[in-house]
């Protein structure tokens, strides 16, 4: 068991308040565009897809680990996608689950960690783990596990923060104590990952990174934008071969 | 009763209306547009009389979702504009050449623009067009809205566009306020055939009750558009013809020689109408239902094709991350990109209305010395042009000639 009990008791509290782009979550909507942008340029390049057209993703198997409400799972599956979305928070799961019904959108939702997946052979040719890794008690054991589940030729897809003085003072001090987009006590830097940590742990289990970017926020047009250092938060992407 | 779905609802199949539709369906997007008119009444000759102003920008976005080309045959293109004070030898010009040599903008009769849009809609399989829809209800919740037409269909959506005009009855059936502040003028607007060519030059002359624009179409033809205080304008429309065209003949001059009057006389009264926002929970107003302005300066469907281009934008760039088209996010993008552009264009299409439909002696000078400045300093003059044409600020990318 990787997941920490305090951060799902944690994560339930906020559960309900997922989906307002206003409220608590409203840094996670912001994020969005940007890191959906990211993904669907690689998931276009790596499966060879048009990122013009509406349903880029169609007929691709995705799996999305730490679904929380479905912010990430939605989009993937209007993509045409089809998605697995997974969460131990059954508070978050069952928010997730109502809102896609409301919007009309098949996505197969389960109150469940990689590894219940991975025991069970499951695999996928596109998984996304965005900010998740940092809040588990074993790093390496949930990067094993996310290999097990991406399919020969797929595409794994993860962010995080780094570890770095710059992530202390903008990702912690800054977004939970003083701009407060996020509940304070949400991140524990010591846990966070250096980008050439997570590359090695990658390597070692069967997963060639490809693609690394930043995410920086620009203020001047009060948006989130992709950055080349990665110094707090940061997005990576590697094939299993 | 019957449930469909689309993933934004067109209130209104005007020529606003049908251009989003266009627009959206060019990328893909499911549309249903909802238009309470019969469509073969909405084509048939006699609507509508009056012609409609494209400028450059506008015209690149109507060629970038695929409309302007069933429309190209039928418009004629402005040159140069001449803008002067009846009476004063001041006048400013603004000639294509200054710029880039290609039209500033192009007149086009609203029938070949809606026929146009029409064809080309109909042609986009993800565009359901349904006339003599009349709306019975209107429901919102927190991901949808559901539109509940007379026969019993559900159609939900996730936004509402409403491009019903500056009376939209759905602007007021979901309780958006707008204020409306009448002019006091009625505008006259009818066909004039004539002897000698236009070249195409489009004259706007200011009068002391109301401007007059003469604009260049197809053939030795131009369009009238005659603003005048209402009573006066009530009188003018009551003439005979042969008394209607000495009246015209007064104001323009001989330089087209004869001139005869095809088809009938229009008038519109006119009157500024401003909505309070441009969007409220899962619905966005487009064109003339955000706000609807005086046609002194022909901008007023360039501004809502301005809106039609960055809805559209808005809404295919958060489709295409897979993103919910209606949420807040989307409808603050669009309120935020629209205000600016709206505001400047009422500022200045009122402000010279204003400026110009006064008698002060004063300002008569104020006017003359503005129209100088303008016509001696020739960046100022094509920064002004630029804007007539569309081109400045924060541009739709379909407006500067790229793809949706």
């Amino acid at each position: 068991m990787t997941a920490d009990r305090e951060e799902i008791a944690r994560f339930e509290a906020l559960a309900e308040e997922w989906w307002d782009p206003m409220g608590p979550m409203r840094p996670l909507h912001a994020l969005n565009p940007v890191r959906l942008a990211w993904i669907r340029a690689l998931a276009c390049r790596h499966f060879g897809r048009d990122e013009r057209q509406l349903r880029p993703l169609g007929g691709l198997a995705a799996l999305d680990v730490g679904c929380g409400g479905g912010l990430l799972a939605e989009p993937l599956a209007r993509l045409g996608a089809l998605v697995v979305a997974i969460d131990p928070a059954a508070a978050s799961i069952e928010v997730a689950r109502r809102h896609a019904a409301e919007v009309g959108l098949a996505i197969d939702y389960r109150v469940a960690t990689a590894a219940d997946l991975a025991d069970r052979g499951e695999t996928f040719d596109l998984v996304c783990a965005l900010e998740v890794i940092e809040h588990v008690d074993e790093p390496e054991a949930l990067v094993a596990d996310l290999a097990r589940l991406t399919r020969r030729g797929g595409l794994l897809l993860l962010s995080t923060l780094n570890r770095t003085l710059a992530s202390l003072l903008g990702g912690i001090l800054a977004a939970e104590w003083l701009l407060g987009w996020l509940p304070p006590g949400t991140h524990d830097w010591r846990r966070f990952l250096r980008p050439s940590e997570l590359a090695r742990m990658l390597r070692t289990h069967g997963l060639q990174p490809v693609a690394l970017t930043g995410v920086g926020w620009d203020a001047a047009h009060d948006r989130f934008v992709l950055v080349r250092q990665p110094s707090i938060n940061y997005m990576l992407a590697a094939v299993r071969s | 009763m019957r449930s469909t779905s689309a993933d934004v609802i067109v209130l209104g199949g005007g020529l606003t209306g049908l251009s989003l539709a266009a627009a959206l369906g060019s990328a893909g997007v499911e549309v249903a547009v909802l238009e309470q008119e019969d469509w073969q009444e909405l084509l048939s000759a006699p609507y509508d009389g009056r012609v409609t102003a494209i400028a450059r920008g506008p015209q690149l976005f109507l060629d970038a979702i695929g409309a302007w080309r069933d429309m190209a045959g039928a418009a004629e293109p402005i040159r140069d504009i001449v803008v002067h004070e009846a009476g004063s030898p001041v006048r400013v010009c603004y000639e294509g050449r200054e710029i880039d040599g290609k039209p500033l903008g192009w007149i086009v009769e609203n029938r070949a623009i809606r026929r146009a849009l029409f064809e080309r809609v109909t042609r986009l399989p993800t565009v359901r067009l349904q006339s003599r829809a009349q709306v019975l209800a209107i429901e919102r919740e927190a991901t949808a809205a559901t539109v509940t037409l007379a026969g019993g269909e559900r159609l939900r959506g996730a936004l509402l566009a409403v491009c019903e005009g500056r009376l939209s009855a759905t602007r007021e059936r979901l309780g958006i306020p707008a204020r409306r502040f009448p002019y006091r003028q009625t505008a006259i607007v009818c066909t004039l055939a004539h002897e000698k060519p236009h070249r195409g030059l489009a004259i706007e002359r200011f009068f002391p009750d109301g401007p007059f624009a003469l604009l260049p179409m197809q053939g030795h033809r131009s369009s009238i558009v005659w603003a005048l205080e209402q009573q006066r304008a009530e009188a003018v429309c009551l003439l005979e013809d042969a008394a209607f065209l000495a009246e015209v003949a007064e104001r323009f001059g001989d330089h087209l020689g004869e001139i005869a009057l095809e088809g009938p006389r229009w008038h519109y009264p006119l009157v500024l109408v401003m909505a309070e926002r441009y969007t409220d929970h899962r619905v966005v107003l487009v064109g003339d239902t955000a706000r609807g302005i005086h046609p002194i300066a022909g901008q007023g469907w360039n501004l809502a094709l301005r809106d039609v281009a960055a809805l559209a934008e808005t809404l295919v760039d958060r489709l295409r991350l897979g993103l919910d088209p209606g949420d807040p996010l989307a409808l603050a993008t669009y309120e935020s990109w629209r205000r600016f552009d709206s505001l400047v264009l009422v500022a200045v299409t009122d402000g010279i209305n204003r400026l110009f439909a006064n008698e002060q002696w004063w300002l008569g000078l104020v006017r003359n010395f503005g129209l100088l400045v303008v016509e001696q300093l020739p960046p100022l003059k094509r920064l002004f042009m630029r804007h007539a044409m569309g081109l400045l600020g924060e541009l739709p990318r379909t407006m500067r000639g790229e793809p949706l």
